[in-house]
């Protein structure tokens, strides 16, 4: 991609993330004449765009930010959340926007606040980026000692204010209704919807819950035009996007690279290739954890975006790319993330709480090569049973996993299971 | 525990009252996270009981409503723990890069298994699921520091470093 396309020119921080330096990099130009555009202008160029959420699931967030009311009633404020709650594994992109490049997000968070008609905003940091958080917060600081935020911000006549609030440790509160009543002061438990946010959300009122770097893309979106950022990759598929490359690459980084980039030229050229070279691939999970991981062969000519992966059976999530060499025992790694599914169930749903322990035992199992012959047929029927049937993806989430192992690698399970004379424990 | 000086002494005050600056006065109970996370520190890196029912007490909150989110949220601790918390991470990504390695220095340093708290009192080793540094990895996080990129060596030769006589 073209240097001149970069939305996040400091994502590797080397250079200042303070005030001066983000204005020297085109941060807070003029942000008065966007705030000034309005709420009908702000939303059309962002849906015009194309953008989705960066988040995970990928909806258009023109459209999302549609559903909230036109004008607040009276007594009742609308709310942004920025969802900074970053920790589905293989993820770690909107920490570097935290900490190296956070007028962004605090531009976008004002600028977004203004298409939903809102004046305060809440930011949810995930507990454990204690650093990146102090980063955030100074930012902030900043910014309101500029006049840039608070009443009259930028001198645009809206009022806003934006609130850091800090998690306490709970995967689950990344999915937004979990990160709702997180945020109100309970337990992360997600809500049945509907209601949805944008009609009940925070203390009930209007909300709209936003990732990090999508809200960090809307100042460079208002600035350069739609068509810019929809003329960056393929329809539907548009702008730019931050890579994390994880596991078994020379350099793992995250990167901003335009969106569909081929997935080896994204692991040779930014992540310095797959260790010992490509034909040493032996399978990609490709969007975080919760994204079924495929086997090499189908990652000779894979398209990084949303509709590549989910023609490839997988999905782009948040893309968070886990690469994994031909040295690793796929059936632990994908263990590993059974574990995590389980010891981050929030306990609500029960084909969740129960299942995903089940999952974990029985992928323990496999690992220890003390699987019974049956338990390739329960790891398929408890998967099948916890998918589609909670209140949130988490469930879903802990199913794919296992599917995508049990769709690429049965064979491997199958050498697992106890007395079969082909698997020898290392 | 009486009264909300006890809980919140001194500079801790105002920065409680910051943090409820946040929410709506209607809303109070918002704050209810943040304020533990400060109770916690100022108690030790812990949560014994009577503090919980505490910061309940501060924000018109049933105790029942207060405890369980010291169990539901994984930074909350309801035992004592060493002085340095030292939580390596185990999810894939880490795993893949040798987190393994770095939790078998810690434990033959510290001569603990993943649970358990040296008898001085000073480390507290628990294994903790993805950090959200996986770009980093292997990531351990102490107290509130990340420490990226480890191996084994590196792992021991930063308990050694932080062995011995407490400060102060």
């Amino acid at each position: 991609m073209r240097d001149a396309d970069r939305v996040f020119p400091n994502l590797d921080g080397t250079a200042d993330p303070g005030l001066d330096a983000a204005r020297r990099r085109g941060d807070w130009d003029d942000t008065r004449a966007l705030v000034r555009r309005g709420r009908e202008a702000i939303q059309g160029t962002i849906r015009d765009s194309g953008l989705r959420g960066r988040g995970g699931a990928g909806f258009s967030t023109g459209l999302k930010w549609s559903f909230m009311p036109k004008e607040p009633a009276p007594g009742r404020p609308h709310y942004l959340i920025v969802n900074a709650d970053e920790s589905e594994p293989g993820t770690c992109k909107d920490r570097e926007i935290l900490r190296h490049e956070p007028h962004k997000l605090i531009e976008g968070t004002l600028l977004a606040g203004v298409g939903i008609s809102a004046h305060t905003a809440y930011i949810y940091v995930r507990g454990e980026f204690e650093a990146e958080r102090r980063c955030l917060e100074a930012a902030i600081a900043e910014c309101y000692a500029a006049g840039l935020l608070g009443p009259d911000a930028c001198e645009s006549g809206h009022d806003f204010d934006i609130h850091v609030h800090r998690g306490a440790g709970a995967y689950i509160c990344g999915e937004e209704t979990g990160l709702i009543e997180s945020l109100e002061g309970k337990k992360g438990f997600p809500r049945l919807k509907p209601p949805f946010p944008a009609s009940a959300g925070l203390w009930g009122y209007p909300t709209t819950v936003n990732n990090v770097e999508t809200i960090a893309a809307v100042p460079a979106i208002l600035r350069r035009g739609a068509p810019w950022f929809g003329g960056i990759g393929r329809p539907q598929n548009t702008g730019t996007k931050l890579f994390c490359l994880s596991g078994h690459v020379e350099r793992p980084c995250t990167v901003e690279a335009e969106m569909g980039i081929p997935l080896r030229e994204l692991i040779e050229e930014c992540g310095g290739g797959v260790r010992g070279g490509w034909d040493n691939l032996l399978a990609v999970i490709p969007g975080g954890s919760s994204t079924k991981v495929l086997p090499a062969s189908a990652c000779d000519n894979l398209q990084m975006d949303f509709d590549g992966l989910r023609e490839a059976g997988s999905a782009l999530g948040t893309a968070g790319v886990i690469v994994m060499d031909r040295t690793t025992d796929i059936v632990a790694a994908i263990a590993r993330l059974s574990h995590f599914y389980w010891h981050e169930s929030c306990g609500q749903c029960t084909p969740c709480r129960e299942g995903t322990g089940w999952v974990s035992r029985i992928m323990d199992r496999f690992v220890a090569g003390e699987a019974a012959p049956s338990d390739l047929d329960t790891l398929e029927s408890v998967c099948a049973q916890i998918e589609g049937h909670t209140i949130c993806a988490l469930g879903d989430a802990a199913a794919w996993p296992v599917q995508g192992l049990l769709a690429h690698f049965r064979d491997e399970l199958e050498q697992r299971v106890a007395g079969s004379s082909r698997f020898l424990a290392a | 525990m009486t009264g909300d000086a006890d809980l919140f002494p001194g500079p801790d005050r105002d920065e409680a009252e910051r943090i409820l600056g946040r929410y709506p006065q209607e809303h109070r109970q918002s704050a209810v996270l943040p304020l533990l996370d400060l109770a916690q520190r100022r108690h030790g890196g812990w949560l014994p009981a009577a503090v919980v029912d505490a910061v309940g007490d501060y924000l018109g909150m049933p105790s029942m409503r207060v405890r369980e989110l010291v169990t539901f949220y994984s930074m909350f601790h309801d035992r004592p723990v060493g002085r340095y918390l030292v939580q390596v991470c185990r999810t894939t990504p880490c795993w893949l890069r040798g987190s393994d390695e770095v939790l078998a220095a810690a434990r033959q340093e510290l001569g603990i298994a993943p649970g358990e708290t040296t008898p001085d009192g000073d480390f507290t080793l628990i294994e903790v699921e993805c950090l959200g540094a996986c770009a980093d990895a292997p990531v351990v996080q102490i107290n509130d520091d990340f420490h990226e990129r480890l191996d084994g060596g590196q792992m021991r030769a930063w308990i050694h470093a932080h062995r011995g006589p407490k400060e102060g």
